[in-house]
């Protein structure tokens, strides 16, 4: 159980290792999500717009920061979370989830922190998603 | 290109119910391994109705109908241009399996930068479930390249 007294800016949340992206797991995500772009399934359509293959789906990766997050505190803790795409996650990557603890306030009654989460490619470090979670641990959840 | 004047513009409703077998689709598509999300009881056992819908899931149920980008198509945005650039979800309250859902989008801004080369199209989504209690807020960014 994370407890807002025990957390302190600066700390980082256990890491988030995901399996390399393989053309099955975007099929499987596109029929999960049923976001069937074809820049996310269909090769010819991807190099017909000027890629070299296709590339994986941003809200993959956004949902394995879903994971880093619920992975850490209850769903029902999770105020927000806000982010930016910043780079195309290719074929074969495979995506480490990271979070710091950048605010922690209590506003009111509430205890709030703000982490700073990032998903990032594995071998170039290449940040492809970051962005920020805020956490109200007024409730102490069980998780 | 897109027109100005559509901002504001409010798209028809998307309703979704959420079921059991998409969210374990969704698990499996994700390496969700955590039972809350894949198993009734260990979801019960955390005080959930039902399985609970995962953060990212809700932008999953909102494209779950037969063409989900035909609302972006008809705003003029080709689909072969189009980049996902920003993603914020806002949360009230929790979703379950067995929920029925509403989305109620609008058009939020449209701008364009580098003299027109970047467009953005920023679009609000209110999320309410069958008792009409709020659940999520979503804002989503789109670049279109010219």
């Amino acid at each position: 159980m994370v407890n807002f007294d025990d957390i302190y800016v600066g700390d980082f949340l256990p890491v988030l290792s995901t399996e390399k992206i393989s053309r099955t797991t975007l099929v499987l995500y596109a029929s999960a999500s049923g976001d069937y772009n074809p820049i996310h399934i269909d090769i010819d359509f991807a190099k017909n717009t000027g890629m070299d293959d296709v590339f994986a789906h941003g809200m993959l990766s956004m949902a394995y920061l879903g994971r880093l997050l619920t992975n850490w505190v209850d769903q029902r803790s999770i105020k927000k979370v806000d982010v930016r795409f910043t780079a195309i996650t290719p074929l074969f990557a495979q995506i480490i989830c990271t979070g710091e603890v950048q605010k922690k306030q209590v506003v009111g009654d509430q205890k709030i922190i703000e982490v700073l989460v990032e998903a990032k490619d594995s071998n170039s470090g290449e940040i492809k998603i970051s962005g920020i979670a805020t956490i109200n641990l007024t409730e102490n959840r069980s998780n | 290109m897109l027109d100005i004047n559509d901002i504001g513009k409010v798209f028809d409703p998307i309703t979704a119910s959420v079921e059991k077998g998409q969210l374990s689709r969704f698990a499996k598509a994700i390496g969700q391994n955590n039972l809350i999300y894949i198993d009734n009881a260990a979801a019960r056992n955390s005080g959930y109705d039902d399985l609970p819908v995962p953060p990212t899931f809700l932008f999953c149920l909102k494209m779950d109908v037969p063409d989900p980008f035909e609302n972006y198509e008809k705003l003029g945005v080709c689909l072969q241009k189009l980049l996902h650039a920003n993603q914020s979800f806002e949360y009230f309250n929790a979703a379950v399996a067995g929920d029925v859902l509403t989305f109620n989008s609008v058009v939020e801004d449209i701008y364009a930068k580098k003299g027109g080369a970047l467009e953005f199209l920023i679009e609000k989504t209110k999320v309410v479930n069958q008792r009409d209690e709020h659940i999520a807020d979503l804002v989503t960014t789109l670049v279109i390249r010219s």
